[in-house]
């Protein structure tokens, strides 16, 4: 038989407590500023959805979440397939496996501004080796302080450099859990090399790939430190990602209740975009 | 289809065997007929997987041939082989549905499609999935991937054998029963090479018509069923074989007479050519008698199980169990008891290889 005791709900509140304090609470002073005016003096008014409506309405929001989708999409094309091939061609066992995945994992070891500086230091024209490199010696004009596709072109090098691993080692997690039968089955079947990866190691590799394919999409909606570092949301706006714009109307126009509004937008955003993804993706195993 | 002969093979995993002791995998000399149901039994790491390995291909012994027909196969690739396997786990494709999956391996060898269809109906009704062909293989249960399996290596008509390794491992108890007699079943229709490699006794005895039985990567005995229970060669076929399998009791010879526990008792076996090995007796429980002399022993427990009784007797003086059979209706003995062997049924055993019997 079942007692109920209403006494129990006390045994939650330390998780309340907790997720209150580094979660709801934050947030909801966010909440509360995007909804209010203030000119100062810790006077705030009533303003509604007036922010929201300001920003969603807003043409350099626009853009910047323009360019926040481009660059998402650019990397997580690079690295997810860049990724699995990578961890393709890993081996499987032997003494090269600790070498391969030492090297993989140096790049996500470093810290995100420390990114953004070597390859600041690597790219400038008269003393970085890329920079230098391609200027002087091979004769290609490139300077991403003023060329935003340069710019582009070294934020996303940047970005694959640093993040590539994290995709190859969760992909390559999935792969060597294959048991070694699948391989042998199918090479009894007479399966080609593709038939290989597109019947068994790509729907193994199906869950870690959810996963890396999250928390990539998460990472890069968000990433602030290594291009601000690099370009500082330039040349002009055209490597101004969200968040960039976000700290630019929080921080440098002191706009509360605008950034307030924006941030509370690009949660929304970022959560959507997730649910819906991890929603597809594991809809099938479900029934 | 193909005789398969296993010509001095031997196998070692290291680069460098020494002793006998680093072969996993002692000199073995194997021939298969055509179209027969054979098992390999024995204990985990006997060296039957070992063995299946270099026959499938995915492994190419240190030493020996082996032989399909008269075709030389020992390092061809197992596609090259035309054979199949049934792994201890369902190996399926989840992306597929159940025809795509019995489908795969003839497409991979361009089978025209209109030939696929046919075949692939033919054999899921001969494997009972007719009814599933169009679901995805990955949501259906241990059993039917299983057959799925098997279905793969069935629809071609060229396999030269199929292997099972151990393939009932994650089959629900009640299921097993119905599989393996639908696996003899399918042999007896498609008279295809079977090898079922399996570390259960019931499941070779059942299956084959001729059992290997290893251990220590050597093969002890190749027999029927029947040889295997009446004739085991080595204590160890006796002892795995059976249940409760054969007794093994230490002997001695004296005057040319064999003395088990100081008791001079008969036996089947020729004792003039005894090597002074350490000797043994083995004995089936089966053979073993209650009577009013003979070797003295206290009963210690008796166990029920089912159709027959199973006594475990303590013998006096040398401290061994020895298992006694009574059947359903005789009466069961209590307290201090004497035994008798039946002599037909009892050999010598040295260095834990039988010796020869009397001849006549």
């Amino acid at each position: 038989m079942k007692t109920s005791n209403p006494r129990a709900w006390f045994l939650v509140l330390p998780v309340i407590l907790l997720v209150a304090f580094n979660a709801l609470i934050p947030l909801m002073t966010v909440v509360n500023y995007s909804v209010q005016e203030t000119f100062g003096d810790n006077l705030f008014f009533w303003h509604g959805i007036g922010w929201f409506q300001d920003v969603l309405g807003s043409e350099r929001f626009h853009a910047a979440l323009g360019r926040q989708f481009l660059f998402t999409g650019i990397i997580l094309a690079i690295e997810v397939p860049l990724g699995v091939a990578i961890a393709l061609s890993m081996p499987r066992s032997g003494p090269w496996v600790p070498i391969c995945l030492i090297l993989m994992a140096m790049p996500l070891l470093i810290p995100w501004n420390v990114v953004g500086a070597m390859w600041n230091i690597f790219t400038l024209p008269d003393i970085g080796l890329l920079g230098y490199t391609l200027n002087s010696i091979l004769g290609i004009e490139y300077n991403m302080t003023q060329s935003p596709l340069a710019a582009w072109i070294t934020i996303v090098a940047m970005d694959v450099w640093h993040w590539t691993s994290l995709v190859v080692l969760l992909a390559y997690a999935g792969l060597v859990s294959i048991p070694d039968a699948y391989y042998q089955a199918a090479k009894i079947d007479g399966a080609s090399k593709f038939a290989v990866f597109r019947h068994i190691q790509l729907p193994k590799m199906k869950k870690v790939l959810t996963i890396a394919i999250l928390l990539r999409f998460m990472d890069s909606f968000m990433i602030y430190t290594e291009p601000f570092v690099l370009t500082g949301g330039g040349p002009g706006n055209s490597t101004t990602l969200l968040s960039i714009d976000l700290v630019k109307v929080a921080l440098g126009q002191f706009d509360l209740g605008p950034a307030a509004a924006m941030s509370l937008i690009y949660f929304a955003i970022t959560l959507l975009v997730s649910w819906a993804f991890y929603t597809a993706m594991t809809k099938d195993d479900q029934n | 289809m193909a005789r398969i002969t296993l010509n001095n093979i031997r196998h070692s995993y290291l680069p460098n065997p020494k002793s006998d002791d680093d072969y996993a995998l002692q000199r073995v000399h194997l021939d298969w007929d055509d179209g027969g149901a054979y098992a390999l039994l024995g204990p985990s790491g006997c060296g039957k997987t070992t063995l299946l390995n270099i026959i499938s291909g995915l492994l190419t012994p240190s030493e020996g041939q082996l032989l399909f027909d008269d075709q030389e196969m020992t390092s061809l690739e197992p596609d090259a082989r035309n054979i199949a396997q049934v792994f201890q786990f369902p190996v399926i494709y989840d992306t597929m549905t159940v025809r795509e999956n019995l489908s795969f391996p003839l497409r991979n060898r361009g089978v025209d499609e209109a030939a696929i269809a046919t075949r692939v109906a033919e054999i899921a009704t001969m494997l009972e999935l007719d009814s599933m062909l169009d679901k995805k293989a990955a949501g259906l249960t241990p059993d039917n991937k299983q057959k799925i399996s098997l279905g793969r290596g069935l629809v071609r008509d060229d396999v030269n054998v199929i292997m099972f390794d151990e393939p009932l491992t994650v089959i629900d108890p009640h299921l097993k029963w119905k599989l393996r007699s639908k696996l003899k079943e399918l042999h007896q229709k498609v008279k295809r090479t079977m090898i079922y490699v399996t570390h259960d006794q019931t499941e070779a005895l059942t299956f084959a018509d001729q059992v290997v039985v290893m251990n220590f990567g050597q093969v002890l005995q190749v027999g029927t069923p029947i040889e295997l229970f009446e004739r085991p060669a080595h204590t160890f076929v006796g002892h795995f074989i059976g249940s409760p399998g054969m007794n093994v009791v230490p002997a001695s010879v004296v005057d040319g007479q064999v003395q088990v526990a100081g008791q001079v008792i008969d036996t089947a076996s020729d004792l003039t050519n005894l090597r002074q090995g350490s000797v043994e007796v083995g004995v089936r429980p089966e053979f073993v008698r209650f009577a009013d002399a003979g070797i003295a022993g206290t009963v210690e427990t008796v166990m029920d199980v089912g159709r027959h009784t199973v006594v475990k007797v303590r013998l006096e003086g040398i401290e061994q169990i020895i298992n006694a059979i009574v059947d359903e209706g005789d009466s069961i003995p209590d307290g201090p008891v004497h035994l008798q062997f039946d002599a037909a049924q009892t050999r010598l055993y040295e260095d834990g290889w039988v010796v020869a019997e009397t001849q006549g």
